[in-house]
């Protein structure tokens, strides 16, 4: 199969930007007539003037088609971006969060006239709650980072409660982990100590034990973890933990391949946060809006950010409840990505029990497809437990082949989008060099994940017999390589400065 | 039966199970510990067909009754406004919709160049040369300025006006917990709600990291004295934060243009749904300095050319800031935003343009202002409370003791009109009041129903 991405362009441009189009006069808009004028507001205080483009409806429309088909999705083609579970995203769940009843309701409204939305927020926690073993889930965070900084607030409001908040200063997270913990307990005041991981790619319990102290107010873990590897050493962990008085936090982003076979908070896990754009099939958006909801044991469910939904039996109405003494308060405004929670509800409905078991069953056999289909493959290695299964991911290191060929797991990445495929995450997790971050999950076909790993194999003899095809790619897309760092030295953030900079 | 999301039936995976040489998929479970194995079904519903749960859930949320149904004049943070068709068919566009952060710039120019154009746009709404390609929400853009604003300062102390949401104060609260930061709340004028500028003067030392002031502000009123504010931030080197609505900046002088070091709004009502309070779009901008720069949280989007000079292209930039390479010492933890809503909110601005903006700034300011004088004209309500001019919301207060504004509400509600936020709990020195908005939703048929529910209420209980 071949790929030929659209390139609208117009000499050295690209699709000019919006701001070079149109003419003066134009509009694209119609309003209804105002009643009355506005007279009473100061001239100081009024806009002179607001450079935005003057361009028709029509314009408006071809421009950002020629820009969507200048970019790639999951129903572009296949997307195996490890660690960001880039599933199918159903459609119907876009009609559902789209209907008037979902768009058209105000945070603020009276409780009677959001019946449906409380309940879908109330159900939608308690399946969360089934799936993680969790007392309550907090649907309020906007992404799986904003959980993740709930999730040290909550840790904080833990320890304040047992006074313990002033000594336990420390948040131990391993050298796998996604960026975002480290930054996440640091953004909530953490320090952030750093446990290495054993041969078997997962967290050395001995380094762990002799890291936990009174200091410490939690541990950041990923099970699986960023290679794909189960810690099966979970039960230990979690004893370690505790024993010294920390909690034991679960980064939800690899939770697609475990679901229906363990559950975080059997594991010891006291609290876990969930990524409804990743696990639960709602689109990312091209970056967002995703949800990262949080789930708690019982001994932090009185912490939680108001308000909560609750159900009131007897008079069968759900309401939001603020009345909560021991709350945090708020880590934004209203109570979560309501858009985002329609979709991931009407998508466990639609998977039941049984489909999100299947789900994370056939997420798992295709990652370990891929891995043994490779094995035989002289241009990747498998570092750390190379005969242990993988979970959702496997990476693969693309240092035997740099070293054979001089080509580098960047090159292949950006070959294989040649071949109509999403490069998968490269250079991390950095503590295996050259690394290629491999995550099909179930949604993918046989058929595809046999191209793909065709594609690796032929990008291999071409690395060998072509190698320019590696360096010069990607060349099917819509422009090859950019100059990374001449954005960073002369950065151009907006017209504006594209403008002052000689507009070229 | 083969599910309709999961290709690989039963033969199917046992065939690859076979090509591999495994017995099973149990085996790839084998590492889990038995005693946490989950070793029952999951209390779940069973899976149902597309057309089953389209009926369920649509019953469902057919229990809502949407502010099309039943005139809202509900604000407050998120607004209600039309969206034209077009800004929805193209974020629905799957190329947009189903991308994930744009990682590989060469496959996803389509989605870098729509946010670089929001960027621009936001910059130009506001006055300044910077903008982020998203944050979460206005509450926790706040937050975020407020740590960005200490980073910069080296100080810990942030200044906010004693009028603001409580959602944004609660958040920029956990926020500022971190590095430590203190909140300080500035009095307002009772006349005019404004900043009372003898406060500001004295909680304004050289410790202070920030100064924070919206306009319009959350009760509505313009704050006039943002040229006094923003020199007095400067004089103590303070950074002088201004909140917005967007909207409001169609008729509005642009924050930056007053002396703005770093602007946060709501972007949720440029072409964005209300949906029940989210998704919404922070916006966050700022002043091109090198140290602010360099402390800015989330993602930016800059332009660049193709490694051979020869062709205009996009790419994530100025990443060294970030989570992923920076980690414990990044800008901040933020990785997903809310890019599709900037998308929309760039295809919404882009539709309006310079004309259209203003326009719909004057008609929701005419709207308002016919509202308010249709309201105050009722014996015993007064709207708004505050004499400094007004955008788009106002506040409402009943003067007569014998009903409070919940009852109020509710006999509202009960003549088929979703009334404003009560605001006792946020301000009970305002007594009996709420806080309404007009937008060019509004029909002048939809405010003079609500002045005749209104009068009809204070007329039965009188």
């Amino acid at each position: 199969m071949s790929y030929r991405q659209a390139r609208w362009s117009e000499g050295s441009v690209t699709e000019p930007l919006i701001f070079e189009l149109g003419a003066r006069g134009r509009a694209g808009y119609s309003l209804p007539p105002k009643i009355g004028e506005v007279t009473d507001i100061p001239k100081s205080l009024i806009r002179e003037k607001l450079e935005l483009p003057e361009v028709s409806e029509v314009e408006v429309v071809r421009h950002y088609i020629h820009l969507s088909q200048m970019n790639f999705g999951v129903d572009s083609g296949f997307y195996p971006l490890g660690s960001c579970t880039m599933k199918y995203n159903p459609k119907i769940n876009e009609e559902l969060a789209g209907m008037e009843e979902a768009l058209c309701i105000h945070p603020y409204q009276d409780e009677s006239t959001v019946q449906g939305a409380l309940r879908l927020m109330y159900e939608l926690d308690r399946f969360l709650s089934e799936i993680s073993g969790a007392k309550r889930v907090c649907l309020h965070p906007s992404a799986g980072a904003h959980g993740e900084f709930l999730a040290m607030l909550l840790t904080r409001a833990y320890h304040r409660f047992n006074g313990e908040d002033k000594q336990r200063t420390q948040v131990i997270v391993p050298d796998s982990a996604h960026g975002t913990n480290p930054a996440s307990a640091a953004m909530a005041g953490y320090e952030v100590l750093v446990v290495p991981s054993n041969k078997r790619g997962r967290v050395d319990l001995d380094a762990l034990k002799a890291a936990v102290s009174e200091k410490t107010a939690a541990m950041m873990l990923t099970n699986p973890n960023t290679l794909g590897l189960f810690e099966d050493e979970i039960v230990g962990i979690a004893e370690v933990v505790h024993d010294a008085g920390g909690l034991l936090y679960y980064d939800g982003a690899n939770l697609n391949s475990i679901i229906g076979k363990v559950r975080p908070c059997d594991m010891g896990f006291d609290l876990i946060h969930f990524n409804l754009h990743k696990t639960f099939s709602t689109p990312h958006g091209g970056g967002g809006p995703g949800a990262g909801p949080v789930g708690v044991v019982e001994k932090l469910e009185k912490f939680l950010p108001v308000p909560v939904v609750e159900h009131d039996e007897e008079r069968d109405m759900y309401y939001l409840d603020y009345d909560r003494p021991y709350s945090i308060g708020k880590i934004k405004s209203f109570y979560g990505n309501f858009g985002v929670l329609v979709k991931a509800y009407a998508y466990i409905l639609m998977m039941g029990a049984d489909g999100l078991v299947e789900a994370a069953e056939t997420a798992v056999l295709n990652a370990n497809y891929i891995l043994r289909k490779m094995r035989d493959s002289k241009a990747y290695s498998l570092e750390y437990d190379p005969e242990g299964p993988r979970k959702h991911e496997v990476v693969l290191s693309a240092e035997p082949l740099k070293r054979e060929t001089g080509m580098t797991a960047r090159d292949v990445a950006k070959r294989l989008l040649d071949y109509g495929v999403h490069a998968p995450t490269y250079y991390f997790p950095t503590i295996v060099s050259e690394a290629l971050m491999i995550e099909p999950t179930e949604t993918e076909p046989k058929e595809e994940l046999d191209r793909f790993i065709n594609a690796l194999k032929r990008i291999e003899e071409e690395a060998r017999k072509e190698p320019e095809k590696l360096k010069n790619a990607p060349s099917a897309t819509a422009i090859g390589r950019l100059d990374e760092v001449k954005a960073t030295k002369e950065p151009i953030l907006s017209w504006r400065m594209f403008k002052l900079a000689g507009g070229k | 039966m083969a599910h309709p999301y999961i290709p690989n039936t039963k033969e199917i995976r046992e065939q690859m199970l076979r090509e591999i040489g495994a017995a099973s998929i149990e085996e790839f479970f084998s590492d889990i510990p038995e005693r946490v194995r989950l070793r029952r079904k999951l209390q779940l519903p069973q899976g149902r067909s597309e057309l089953e749960v389209k009926r369920h859930v649509e019953e469902l949320l057919s229990r809502n009754k949407p502010f099309t149904e039943i005139p809202s004049f509900l604000g407050g943070g998120v607004w209600p406004h039309y969206v034209p068709s077009h800004v929805r068919s193209i974020v629905q566009r799957s190329e947009f919709l189903t991308s994930y952060t744009p990682y590989q710039p060469e496959i996803s120019q389509g989605m870098l160049q729509a946010l670089f154009e929001y960027q621009s746009m936001i910059c130009e709404l506001v006055g300044l040369d910077v903008a982020n390609a998203s944050m979460y929400d206005w509450a926790s853009a706040l937050g975020e300025a407020a740590l960005m604003c200490a980073r910069v300062t080296g100080r810990k102390k942030f200044l906010v006006p004693r009028i603001i949401s409580g959602e944004r104060f609660s958040t920029l609260m956990n926020y500022a917990q971190g590095p430590g930061l203190e909140i300080r709340k500035v009095n307002y004028r009772r006349d005019s709600g404004e900043i009372d500028l003898d406060h500001l003067r004295r909680e304004l030392k050289q410790d202070v990291a920030g100064v924070y002031v919206e306009n319009p502000s959350y009760l509505g009123f313009i704050e006039t004295q943002v040229n006094e504010i923003a020199e007095l931030a400067h004089e103590v080197g303070a950074l002088f934060v201004v909140g917005v609505n967007p909207i409001s900046l169609g008729l509005l002088k642009a924050p930056g243009d007053y002396g703005a070091d770093v602007v946060v709004g709501e972007g949720q009502p440029l072409g964005n749904p209300i949906s029940f309070g989210g998704p919404l779009l922070g916006i966050f901008a700022c002043r091109r300095d090198q140290k602010i720069l360099r402390q800015m949280p989330g993602r930016i989007i800059g332009m660049t050319t193709s490694l051979d000079g020869r062709t205009r292209g996009y790419v994530m930039t100025l990443q060294t800031r970030e989570q992923h390479i920076r980690r414990e010492r990044a800008t901040s933890n933020i990785c997903s935003n809310e890019a599709l809503c900037a998308v929309a909110a760039t295809v919404y601005l882009a539709t309006l343009g310079p004309r259209g903006l203003r326009e719909l700034a004057e008609v929701c300011a005419a709207n308002a202002r016919y509202a308010m004088k249709k309201l105050s004209a009722i014996e015993g309500l007064s709207a708004p409370i505050f004499s400094s001019p007004h955008f788009n919301e106002f506040t409402l207060r009943v003067e007569n003791a014998k009903i409070t504004i919940k009852e109020f509400n509710k006999e509202l509600l009960a003549r088929g009109i979703q009334g404003g936020k009560p605001l006792m709990q946020e301000f009970p020195e305002l007594g009996e009041a709420s806080l309404l908005c007009v937008t060019e939703i509004h029909s002048k048929d939809d405010i003079d129903r609500l002045a005749m529910a209104a009068a009809d209420i204070m007329g039965v209980k009188k």
